[in-house]
């Protein structure tokens, strides 16, 4: 499912709704979530899950191709952390 | 600023904010939106969100484990995980903040 079929199943739910609108209320929980991690913050949706970010200390890597070393600077990353709802869902019956 | 947590109450205030509906629709399609995206993922569909990151489920063969307090080994069962990728559009923007923010003040991320 992308994005644009996650939009058109809503508004298929929402008649009463512009897709216009529908795509917006998409993009502000997306752009929502995104902001908050930028900020450093943590987003947590029980029974979905929770977004956070980890910082990854600066590090010397190595081209793989000619194994020559590069600095890779301190990074953050965005991390996910499946809820334990949706977790037991994906695996029932299994 | 940093080391605060956004829950659906957030999401569905930015939903308010943006269209023109009641604050208990606003709640209830924050509620759709992830019921929509967990369906897809139960069904083993991959759900792609473009300039956010993609959802897909991986599926994990038995291995054996070990009760780390005990020592005792144990069979760890097959099972299916979700895996979150986040684009690049995501990454590049989590760390231009960070870079900006750090000629001021360190970045406080959570630690998990």
């Amino acid at each position: 499912m992308t994005k644009s079929e996650l939009i058109q199943r809503l508004a298929e739910r929402n008649p009463h709704l512009y897709q216009r609108d529908v795509e917006l209320i998409v993009s502000a929980i997306f752009d929502e979530i995104s902001n908050a991690l930028a900020r450093g913050d943590r987003v947590e949706l029980r029974g979905f899950g929770a977004f956070s970010v980890k910082r990854r200390d600066a590090r010397i890597g190595r081209n793989p191709r000619t194994g020559d070393s590069v600095a890779v600077d301190e990074k953050i990353v965005p991390f996910f952390k499946t809820g334990k709802q949706l977790r037991e869902r994906l695996n029932q019956g299994a | 600023m940093a080391g605060h947590t956004v829950t659906r109450a957030q999401l569905s205030e930015a939903v308010y904010q943006e269209v023109g509906l009641s604050r208990n629709e606003s709640a209830a399609l924050v509620d759709t939106v992830l019921n929509e995206i967990a369906d897809a993922l139960a069904r083993g569909e991959m759900v792609k969100i473009s300039s956010f990151g993609s959802f897909s489920v991986r599926q994990k063969g038995q291995r054996i484990g070990r009760n780390p307090k005990t020592g005792e080994e144990v069979p760890i069962s097959p099972r299916k995980v979700l895996v979150f990728r986040a684009s690049h559009v995501l990454k590049d923007r989590i760390n231009r903040v960070a870079a900006a923010n750090k000629t001021r003040e360190p970045l406080k991320t959570g630690v998990m």
